[in-house]
This record gives C-alpha cells, sequence and structure tokens, in this order.
C-alpha cells in the first residue's frame, strides 16, 4: 500500500479543516468563557455572554459538526477515497 | 448483509418509529382519560412505569442475537439518524434529564460549565475520532489500544480504564433510577433499584449492542417528549410565547434580573422583607459558629454542660406552677434537650452544616446571568475569588468535553454505523438531538426562576400554590418553605428548593394534570435507563470481548463467547445495584469523576494512535497510565469524601482532576514514544487504513 501524493494532499486538508474547525471551537468556549462579563454588558435577545454559553456556542457546535462531516463527505468523493455507497 | 437493502432497512425502520411514537402519544391520552375518570395518582405512576418497561422488555426481545456482530455493534447498519437518537439517549443520563436544569437555576451562569462541557465534546469526537475508529471497526476501545500500540498491555490499561470510569458513572445511574421509581410509585429505594436493574437488563441481555440501540432510539422519543411538553407549557402560560428558548431570554430573564436587584435592596419593601429573614440567619449562623468554638475548646465536656442546661430548663419549666408553663414549651424544651449532640463529631458535623446553610441564606441573591459572582472585604478580594471562580469554569468545561471523548460507551456508538460518511453524519444528528435537551435546560431554569420570584415570593403563607404544598410534603430535600420572620408573607430566603425539583415540578407549576408528571417521570427512567445499558454494556464487553476472548482463550466458539458476556452482563450489573443500595456519595461529582478519569486514560492515546504515526508502545503504556494516576491522586488528595485534604494545585477543584491528567498523559505519550523505537510498518500501514475511508490495496481490519 503505497499513499500517492494526492493521498498526501487528502491528509493535509483533512487537517488544515481540522485546524480551523477546531479554533473556532475553542475561541467559541474558553474566549467567550473568559471574557463573560465583558460580553454581558452587551444585549441581543439577553445579555451576550450568558446567552452565548446558554445557547449560542451549543448551536455553534452543532454547526461545526455538520460543515465537517459535509466537506470530508465531499473531499472523500473529490479524491477517490470514499467507500461503496452501501445505500 | 442480510437480504434486505440498507436504504430499505433506514425506510423500514423510519416506518416503525413514527407508528411507535403514534402509538407512545395515544398511549399518553388513554392514560389521560384514566386520570379524567377517577383513577389515583398512584395508579398512573405503575402504569408509566411497568408499561415503559415492558416496552423496552419487547424491543429486547424482538432484537434477540446469536450472532457476535449483532451482539457488539448491533451488525453495523444503524443508520446517522438513527445512530444519533441512540447516542442521544445513551449520553443524556438521570443528571442531565432531571439535574441539569436544577444546576442551572441554583448555579446560574456557573452551571453553564456543563452544558457546554456536554455539547462541545462532540466536536472533538467528531473532527479526532468517531470516522477513523469507524473505518477501524472493530468492536471494543481497548480493541483500537490493542491494535494500535500492540502486544496485551495498553489493552489491559484501557480495559481497567474503561471499567474504572464506565463503572463509576452506572452507579450514578442506578441510583437516578432508584430514586425515580421510589418517588413516582411509593417503593423503597432498595427494591427500586432492583426493579430499575430489572428494566435495564431486559434491554441488552438477549441482543446485546442491537437490542440496546433499538431501545435507546425507543428512549429518546419518550424522553425529549417528555421534556418538551412541560417547558413549552410553562412557556406559553408566562410569555404567551410557545418557543421557551426565545421566551426566557427576551421576556422572563429582564424580570428575574429587575426582582434580583429589588430582593437586595433594603430600602425597597421587598427588600426589606428579605433582609430581617437574612438577619435571622446571620443570627443562627453565629448560634452555630459559637457552638462549634465551644466545641473547639471544651470538647466532650461542653456538649456534656450545654445538655445539662437544656435538661435544667426542662425542669424550670416543669417546676413552675403561678401560672403553669405552656405544655408547648415544655414539650419543645424536652425536645431541644433530647435532641442534644452527645457525640462531638456529629455535633460538629451537624454545626457546621448548620453554619454554611444560614451563612448562605443570610447573603444576598446571586444574580443568574452574571458569570463569576464573587464576594469579599476588599476589591482585591473579589477580584481573586472571581479569578478562582473563572479558572474553575473553563477548566471543568475542558475536562467534561475531553471526557466526552473518551467515554468507551460513546465511542462505541460509532462502531454501529454502516460506513465512515454515515459514522460522520451520525455525529452531526447525536449532537443535534442532545442539542434539543440541552439548549432548552436553561430557558427552564429561567422560567422555573421567573416562576418563584415573581409569583411564589410575596404570596401568604396561608395561600400557598398546590405545587408547593405537594412537594413540601413529599420530600424536604426538594421543597422546604417556612415562615422565618413570622410575617405571614413568603420571602425568597424562607424557601429551599432542592433541584432535582426544577424538572419534577414543572408540570404541575405549568398547571398540567398528572399524566404530565408520569411522563417526565417514565422520561427521566428512559434517560437513565438508556445510559445505564450503555455502560453496563461497555464493561461486560470490555472484561469478555477484551480480557477472555483477546487474551485468554482466542479460539473460543462463538457460542461461548456470547454466553461468558451475557454472564459477566448479569454479573457487573448485580454488583452495580449492590453498591448503588449502599447509597455512596454524591452523584454529580461520580459523573465528574467518571469524565476526568475517561478523559486523562484515553484521550492522549486515542488521539496520538490516529495523528502521530510516531506514538508507539511505550508511549502509550506511559501516556495512559500517568494520566489515569495523576487524575486519580489528584482526586483522592482533594475531595473531601478520601479525607487527606491536601491543599488544592492552583485552587483546581477535585471534579476537574482531568486538567492535570490530560497534559501528563499527552506528555507520557510523546516521552515515551520519542526514547523508544519507531513502530513497525505494519502499524504505519494501520494508521494510514484508519485515515483514509477507502484505500487501494488497503488492509482490512473490519471485526465480523
Amino acid at each position: 500500500m503505497q499513499l500517492t501524493e494526492k493521498h498526501k494532499e487528502y491528509w493535509s486538508k483533512n487537517l488544515r479543516i481540522t485546524a480551523i474547525l477546531l479554533s473556532i471551537w475553542f475561541v467559541v468556549t474558553f474566549v467567550f468563557g473568559w471574557f463573560a462579563r465583558e460580553l454581558n454588558e452587551i444585549v441581543i435577545i439577553g445579555p451576550l455572554g450568558f446567552y452565548m454559553g446558554a445557547q449560542g456556542a451549543l448551536a455553534i457546535y452543532v454547526a461545526i459538526i455538520w460543515y465537517y462531516a459535509n466537506y470530508m463527505n465531499n473531499l472523500d468523493k473529490e479524491y477517490g477515497v470514499h467507500e461503496g455507497e452501501d445505500e | 448483509m442480510s437480504s434486505v437493502s440498507q436504504s430499505q432497512f433506514t425506510a423500514n425502520l423510519k416506518k416503525y418509529y413514527t407508528f411507535y411514537t403514534g402509538g407512545f402519544v395515544a398511549f399518553v391520552i388513554m392514560v389521560g382519560i384514566l386520570e379524567q375518570m377517577g383513577v389515583p395518582s398512584k395508579i398512573l405512576g405503575y402504569i408509566f412505569l411497568f408499561a415503559t418497561i415492558l416496552l423496552y422488555a419487547g424491543i429486547g426481545f424482538m432484537s434477540k442475537t446469536a450472532e457476535v456482530s449483532e451482539y457488539y455493534v448491533a451488525g453495523r447498519r444503524v443508520p446517522a439518524l438513527f445512530n444519533g437518537m441512540a447516542t442521544g439517549a445513551d449520553w443524556m443520563s438521570a443528571a442531565s434529564f432531571i439535574g441539569m436544569a436544577g444546576t442551572l437555576y441554583h448555579a446560574g451562569y456557573d452551571g453553564l460549565a456543563f452544558v457546554m462541557g456536554w455539547t462541545g465534546g462532540y466536536c472533538l469526537v467528531a473532527l479526532f475520532l468517531a470516522p477513523y475508529l469507524r473505518k477501524f471497526g472493530q468492536f471494543t476501545i481497548p480493541d483500537f489500544l490493542g491494535a494500535r500500540y500492540g502486544g496485551n498491555i495498553p489493552r489491559s490499561i484501557g480495559v481497567l480504564a474503561a471499567v474504572l470510569c464506565s463503572f463509576t458513572y452506572v452507579i450514578a445511574q442506578i441510583y437516578g433510577v432508584g430514586i425515580i421509581t421510589s418517588r413516582f410509585t411509593g417503593l423503597e429505594f432498595a427494591v427500586g433499584v432492583f426493579v430499575g436493574l430489572a428494566g435495564i437488563l431486559v434491554c441488552s441481555f438477549l441482543g446485546g449492542m442491537k437490542a440496546v440501540t433499538w431501545t435507546q432510539v425507543a428512549q429518546y422519543i419518550i424522553l425529549i417528549v417528555a421534556y418538551m411538553i412541560p417547558v413549552v407549557w410553562l412557556s406559553v402560560k408566562h410569555t404567551g410565547n410557545p418557543i421557551p428558548q426565545i421566551s426566557a431570554y427576551t421576556s422572563a430573564l429582564p424580570k428575574v434580573t429587575a426582582l434580583e436587584k429589588e430582593f437586595n435592596d433594603k430600602t425597597t419593601p421587598k427588600g426589606a422583607a428579605e433582609e430581617s429573614v437574612r438577619a435571622i440567619f446571620r443570627e443562627r449562623a453565629a448560634a452555630a459558629d459559637a457552638n462549634l468554638k465551644g466545641l473547639e475548646t471544651g470538647g466532650a465536656n461542653f456538649l456534656a454542660e450545654e445538655k445539662k442546661k437544656l435538661e435544667e430548663k426542662v425542669a424550670a419549666l416543669k417546676a413552675q406552677t403561678e401560672p403553669a408553663a405552656d405544655p408547648k414549651a415544655i414539650e419543645a424544651a424536652e425536645k431541644a434537650a433530647k435532641d442534644y449532640p452527645t457525640d462531638p463529631a456529629a455535633a460538629k458535623k451537624a454545626w457546621t452544616a448548620a453554619k454554611s446553610g444560614s451563612a448562605a441564606k443570610a447573603g444576598a441573591v446571586k444574580a443568574h446571568a452574571e458569570p463569576f459572582p464573587a464576594a469579599g472585604k476588599t476589591p482585591e478580594d473579589v477580584e481573586k475569588a472571581r479569578g478562582i471562580a473563572k479558572k474553575n469554569f473553563l477548566a471543568l468545561i475542558l475536562c467534561l468535553m475531553v471526557g466526552t471523548a473518551a467515554l468507551p460507551h460513546i465511542l462505541m456508538r460509532f462502531y454501529t454505523t454502516p460506513s465512515v460518511q454515515e459514522a460522520r453524519r451520525s455525529v452531526f444528528w447525536s449532537l443535534f438531538f442532545i442539542f434539543l435537551l440541552y439548549f432548552t435546560a436553561p430557558a427552564l431554569a429561567i422560567l422555573a426562576k421567573y416562576e418563584v420570584y415573581s409569583h411564589l415570593v410575596g404570596t401568604s403563607f396561608a395561600q400557598l400554590p398546590a405545587w408547593v404544598s405537594n412537594w413540601a410534603a413529599v420530600d424536604k430535600t426538594l421543597m422546604a418553605i417556612a415562615d422565618i420572620n413570622k410575617d405571614g408573607i413568603v420571602q425568597l430566603a424562607e424557601i429551599t428548593i432542592g433541584g432535582d425539583l426544577i424538572v419534577l415540578a414543572t408540570p404541575e407549576i405549568a398547571g398540567l394534570p398528572y399524566v404530565i408528571s408520569g411522563l417526565v417521570a417514565a422520561g427521566g427512567l428512559a434517560a437513565a435507563l438508556s445510559t445505564a445499558d450503555g455502560l453496563l454494556l461497555t464493561i461486560a464487553n470490555a472484561l469478555s470481548h477484551d480480557v477472555y476472548y483477546k487474551m485468554i482463550d482466542p479460539n473460543a466458539p462463538t457460542v461461548r463467547r456470547l454466553a461468558v458476556s451475557k454472564g459477566l452482563l448479569l454479573v457487573v450489573a448485580l454488583i452495580a445495584a449492590y453498591v448503588t443500595s449502599l447509597k455512596p456519595g454524591d452523584i454529580l461529582f461520580l459523573v465528574g469523576a467518571a469524565f476526568s478519569l475517561a478523559a486523562s486514560a484515553f484521550f492522549p492515546a486515542l488521539v496520538c494512535g490516529v495523528f502521530w504515526k510516531r506514538a508507539n508502545k511505550l508511549g502509550a503504556i506511559l501516556g495512559m497510565s500517568a494520566g489515569l494516576f495523576i487524575c486519580a491522586y489528584y482526586m483522592y488528595l482533594t475531595y473531601p469524601f478520601f479525607g487527606v485534604m491536601a491543599p488544592k494545585w492552583w485552587d483546581i477543584n477535585p471534579i476537574s482532576a482531568g486538567i492535570f491528567g490530560i497534559p501528563v498523559g499527552f506528555i507520557g505519550v510523546i516521552v515515551g514514544s520519542l526514547i523508544s523505537p519507531a513502530p513497525d510498518k505494519e502499524v504505519q500501514e494501520l494508521v494510514d487504513h484508519v485515515r483514509y475511508p477507502n484505500l487501494e490495496g488497503d488492509i482490512d481490519t473490519a471485526a465480523r
């Protein structure tokens, strides 16, 4: 089993999208958490710091996973590493 | 694969579960009609309890199997959508269903650590683990460790860690089952535990993962319906808006915040009334403190003297003739003398509790939406306390998230999808279904708070709402209310609410009939049973598959493998139920401990196994054992239960012990790998194999 350049490119693209999504995850969780008191000064629907922790961050997590699944499932096909469709 | 194609199978599942949901709704309506006809609520509680357990037993029986891959991974044909629902039920435990809203009610913003931690962890599952584990495609998490790192030692540490954290967690679940069954049917706690246990076993015994999967889907549907109906109703009642996730923030939260300010402002009538209650609590705290000081200097003598004083008082009252003392006063004095503690240890415990309880009631109302509230004498003190709260909040989030991505019973679920692509999609569905409940819980906490602050506070004790007096009669730890300052009006400081009450009492607060309370109990039961199922199966599989089949007897025939699995399931379940009936400690801590332990032991070795080809056997052994050890050691040092009470490291609470275990685990993997030779070509190929969903000339690791 020899990996081609194309395979390596697939993997580096995977690592890139993983890193990008992970940094969004980090900012939403820890940066917003760190500055929660300051963010509470801004009011959108509710105080922003509280609202992000209660709903905003959660919705972004769902979006991150949805985007990753779509992106990777397309990337599989583009690079010809997808499985034979079972359905 | 059987004769039915996967798409046909999915279509059939959708049909079955649509019928099922309709049937369940019809069942609830039927019970509602029974209630209107005057059937007592205790009977309705029994109907819900036994009908749902019977239902799960039916699904479990229909899913019975004698095939290894069906028993361990449900035949790897669970579509993403359904695996998402099953994972949701597997994930959401009694703590999420019943406890979460209550935690948020009490802790406000700081309680959101659980909401964020228990959802954000799925990002790590999706990005780092689920697709790769699915491609690897065996049966258990120790399987992956064994194949990737070679030899029995990594596998054995994996088994040990899986059993340790799953067992800690399953105790908490069975405890929840016991509480729900005993509360809604009046059975004793220990009996409730074993009834619940029967419910757990009927789901998993005959069909293993296959049965657990299909019951978990059924349980998810019940629990989400049971959670949503009362909250939506409450939202309509209070705000006229049927979407609690909006109404709680736009209409209830501003009112709650305004009331908090009023309660804390002594110049307003409400604030003045609160202050009069707080003054009484301050006195009580001071009295408890004086007793503690006396105990410290006088020891047992102090207790004997004080008891004597009380007895003399009784004698004096009895001796009084002109006019004779009030018999009630004599009775009260006798009781005080009789109940006075004689054992210094017991006295210390009681007074310490009284002191902290009264001191908490004497303080100002915490602002719900304010992150990291802190108190102190000087601004520096406040800043310091706030810094510690913030640090612990973020540390807890990290531990819960990484723990989520390391709990074997969750990761195992992603072995059951038909393909890597479906595994990725199924993480999305899992979080989506979990999200539905988790973003409702903070809204429910606010709506409940609004009800208490604006409606309960200020009513007269003669006209308490029915739900208050009902719950106060059932359980004092859930609802206690007393007119401390004798003004006949309810003040906030006079109410003590147990966290679990919020979800349990919501139907009554919203003015819904008892049938909905029964539904909520059935939902809580479904949440606890489904999680307990997944956990017990994980433990039994780790022992039967990894220890018995992979290490002791690799040639065991299928029949014997399954017999061993089922036997172990029974044994583990009985041990777990026995330990639970002893009522060990704090549920939230048990749950938190399971997450920290799993995070420290598994996450570094699993992630490095996929993303770092150089990681090898020594690294895995070192990383897993060091992470697990540091995490457990820190809990031992700082958690009061163990009695060591060593100073905390950087003020981190014992529940977040993983904050030390996770980095130590990573360092262990890296150092151990670099000081020993790189793994051989076969392992490198295995890593490539899991990284690409499909490769030319690929090796095959799937177990069938």
